[in-house]
């Protein structure tokens, strides 16, 4: 007992004496290579464990992303069901302006042309609400989609701008429209008022199309299938819009042809040209004047009216991108001929001059144009110019050249006078759904009255976006 | 009579040579699809693309150069999301081709394949331009492209029955290639991962979510609206406090903006070509991941 205690004390004192170096190497070596092993080993383990965390990460990842999937499918599911999944895209456009003028809007009139009876003048002074739009669409079948514009007016009262039905089906590039659409002849025809960049018309369209034209009738388009666009369109209406009248007559009472063509030029710029014909045959197409001694008087047209417009618009942006800086060049040349019999009737009166109605035949071949250019210099920022101007050219009044009674004094609106105008504008777009607009114009329609006119004017859209036209 | 004979029959010859009509007309809406298209197509494809990389795809209009050529196109590949909501549907109405009106199948949306991100909660204007099926600009992550690779093949079919083989054997080879690029593009990117970046636009969401990095804030107030002094300064001013590595824009976006803040917050900026085309390295969907992420990892360092 006693000797194995010495032995273990002995090997005990020896272990803490140090042992010679060569003892201590090897030693050293062996642990060193223990540690090695563990560490082999320990990675592994590691390495593997990762793995399997980044297998299950993925795992994870793609679980989230299926959930969510399947979230999103159900919140689609949730508003594709029920009665509402059906709903229109609706929008509404609001519209006001604050209008300053020299002379008084309601006396407003463009001497030397026969009045369209369109909302041709200029806005009430001070503060007026502009026509309210509200406008529905959506896809009625695979076939045909379904549009309806209203005005709602600031005095009362709710017009149908545009109610139209649009073939989604038809084959080699033809589309049919029926309703009520606005004309395609020209550019701007085909665009509502509060996607001008003025307040108000061009003169020519104020003269000749009443402001806008709208057909109740069919329109059939053509897109040619080829790299240039070039589209043909045909329009039959019933023709009781200005240039025409309500008939109360069976068969087609106005009709139109336009043609346009456009393209890109490299890529910065796009542009669009069209030649349009447009022909009605009114009966009896009234409009109120006054005679020498300023009384009342209706004269009215029967005969056909005949329009040709030509259009043509360029539009520049750096690279196509229009979001920083665009300009946009515009005008359209119109040729208006109007062949038929003029009547003169001052019967109304208490006290006429004549007492009798005078028809005579009225061939007047008049003209008139308009040029403008938007110039984006900022984001947010357009100014603009435009200059619009009509030719009395030659009306032949067979009531005054008879010499039966009525003189050309009797015929106020009718006075050989050329109307022009200037129109400078600025507006500020802080999103493209708003615009604050600053115009001041000098209107020389009126033969010896030049209005000097400021508007500012505001125009708001919400709800579904509207689609960017050309 | 035997001069015009000869005349007529040469001309016949000259219309007999020429090059057979492609198979499919393809109108793509952006670069990155018309780029998609023609890989998995090749000559089988004619396709036209209604944009380029320099041009915003929000303020697009409906010009007569589009209506034209989407009057022959037999598929029309958008992203959908309503990116294209400004135009897209007017040139499909005006058009006259029933083949490509909404919900036909030569109407492809490439959103609907992929997992959307940004989902609003609320669909109001008053947050900007926000889209309500969630962020639009869904290319920037290669898995997404994948995606719609298989989507987009299986319409080329669809649509193209004769050259199936030919659409699906394309695929399949785009997709091999595609995802070594993938895998090699994920291991360069892994210096990335965490990376605080300014962005101008919500546009680089799915980029930044496919690499990790973190979007530390917009140029622009709220999508849609440019940049205002006010904005820049607050953004500045949180910079300080949360530095940013690099302020990024797209190859459309305003560059001054960008300019001034890089200078302020003494950061770099850079310009990523967002799209096929945007860069000069950028001529297709490989060179427009390399082109962005060796730009990223320039500034990384």
């Amino acid at each position: 007992m006693f000797i194995i205690r010495s032995i273990g004390a002995a090997i005990a004192l020896a272990l803490t004496i140090p042992l010679p170096a060569l003892a201590q190497d090897a030693e050293l070596a062996k642990i060193r290579e223990e540690i090695r092993q563990m560490k082999e080993v320990y990675e592994q383990r590691i390495q593997a464990l990762e793995k399997r965390l980044a297998t299950t990460e993925t795992k994870a990842g793609k679980a989230e992303q299926s959930a969510a999937s399947v979230e999103s499918a159900a919140t689609a599911a949730a508003n594709r069901t029920g009665e509402n999944a059906y709903n229109p895209a609706v929008s509404l456009v609001l519209q006001g302006t604050y209008a300053r003028t020299s002379q008084d809007p309601n006396s407003f009139g463009i001497t030397g042309f026969m009045p369209s009876g369109g909302e041709v003048g200029p806005p009430k002074r001070s503060f007026g609400l502009a026509e309210t739009e509200l406008a529905l669409a959506a896809n009625i079948d695979p076939y045909f989609r379904g549009v309806a514009i209203a005005a709602l007016a600031p005095e009362g009262g709710a017009s149908v701008e545009e109610a139209y039905f649009q073939t989604l089906a038809l084959p080699q590039g033809f589309t049919l429209k029926g309703g009520r659409f606005f004309s395609g002849i020209g550019y701007q025809n085909e665009q509502h008022q509060h996607a001008w960049d003025f307040q108000d018309a061009p003169l020519p369209y104020k003269a000749f199309l009443g402001t806008t034209l709208k057909q109740d009738g069919v329109q059939l388009k053509w897109v040619a299938p080829t790299d240039l666009f070039i589209e043909l369109g045909a329009e039959l209406s019933s023709g009781d819009q200005f240039p025409g009248s309500d008939r109360n007559k069976n068969g087609i009472g106005g009709s139109a042809i336009f043609g346009h063509v456009g393209g890109d030029i490299g890529a910065s710029y796009a542009w669009r040209a069209g030649l349009s014909y447009l022909k009605a045959s009114p009966q009896n197409r009234s409009y109120q004047d006054a005679d020498s001694l300023d009384g009342a008087v209706t004269n009215s047209f029967t005969g056909d009216a005949r329009l040709w417009v030509a259009d043509a618009v360029l539009k520049w942006a750096p690279n196509g991108n229009a979001t920083s800086t665009n300009f946009k060049l515009q005008g359209e040349y119109f040729r208006f001929r109007q062949d038929g019999q003029l009547t003169y009737d001052d019967t109304a009166q208490a006290a006429p001059q004549f007492g009798v109605a005078f028809t005579n035949p009225l061939n007047a071949d008049q003209s008139g144009y308009y040029l403008q250019g938007i110039w984006q210099f900022m984001p947010r920022w357009r100014a603009g110019y435009r200059y619009d101007a009509l030719r009395y050219g030659t009306v032949n009044n067979g009531i005054v050249t008879s010499g039966a009674g009525p003189g050309a004094a009797d015929f106020p609106l009718l006075a050989n006078y050329n109307p022009s105008r200037n129109t400078l504008m600025f507006d500020w777009n802080p999103t493209e759904f708003s615009r604050i607009r600053l115009q001041l114009a000098q209107d020389k329609s009126r033969l010896g009255a030049t209005d000097n006119q400021v508007f500012v004017q505001y125009i708001y859209s919400l709800g579904a976006h509207g689609a960017h036209k050309f | 009579m035997i001069k015009w004979l000869k005349s007529m029959v040469a001309l016949g010859a000259l219309l007999a040579a020429q090059p057979a009509p492609a198979a499919l007309n393809i109108f793509a809406c952006e670069p990155e699809w018309g780029s998609l298209a023609k890989e998995l197509g090749g000559d089988k494809v004619s396709v036209y693309i209604a944009t380029n990389a320099l041009q915003d795809p929000h303020h697009i209009e409906a010009r007569p150069s589009l209506i034209a050529r989407a009057r022959s196109a037999d598929l029309v590949v958008c992203t959908g999301a309503e990116l294209e909501v400004g135009w897209l549907p007017l040139v499909q109405t005006q058009s006259g081709n029933p083949k490509i009106q909404a919900g036909q199948a030569g109407h492809f949306e490439a959103a609907r394949y992929v997992v959307a991100l940004e989902v609003p909660q609320r669909v109001d204007r008053a947050l900007g331009d926000v889209h309500a099926a969630g962020n639009p600009h869904v290319h920037l992550d290669p898995h997404n492209i994948a995606k719609v690779t298989a989507a987009l093949s299986e319409r080329m079919v669809q649509l193209d029955g004769a050259e199936a083989g030919t659409y699906r054997s394309r695929a399949k080879a785009f997709l091999e290639r595609w995802q070594q690029a993938v895998a090699r593009w994920e291991k360069q990117a892994v210096p990335l991962k965490g990376m605080p970046i300014v962005v101008y636009h919500k546009d680089m969401s799915y980029l930044i979510n496919w690499l990790g990095m973190r979007e530390a804030g917009t140029l622009e107030p709220k999508p849609g609206l440019p940049p205002t002094t006010a904005q820049l300064s607050d953004l500045l001013a949180r910079l300080a406090k949360e530095p940013a590595k690099v302020v990024v824009r797209s190859a459309y976006n305003d560059p001054r903006a960008v300019e001034w803040l890089a200078e302020r917050a003494r950061i770099p900026a850079v310009v990523l070509p967002f799209t096929v085309g945007g860069s000069d390295r950028a001529k297709d969907l490989f060179g427009l991941f390399d082109d962005s992420l060796s730009r990223l990892l320039a500034v990384a360092k």
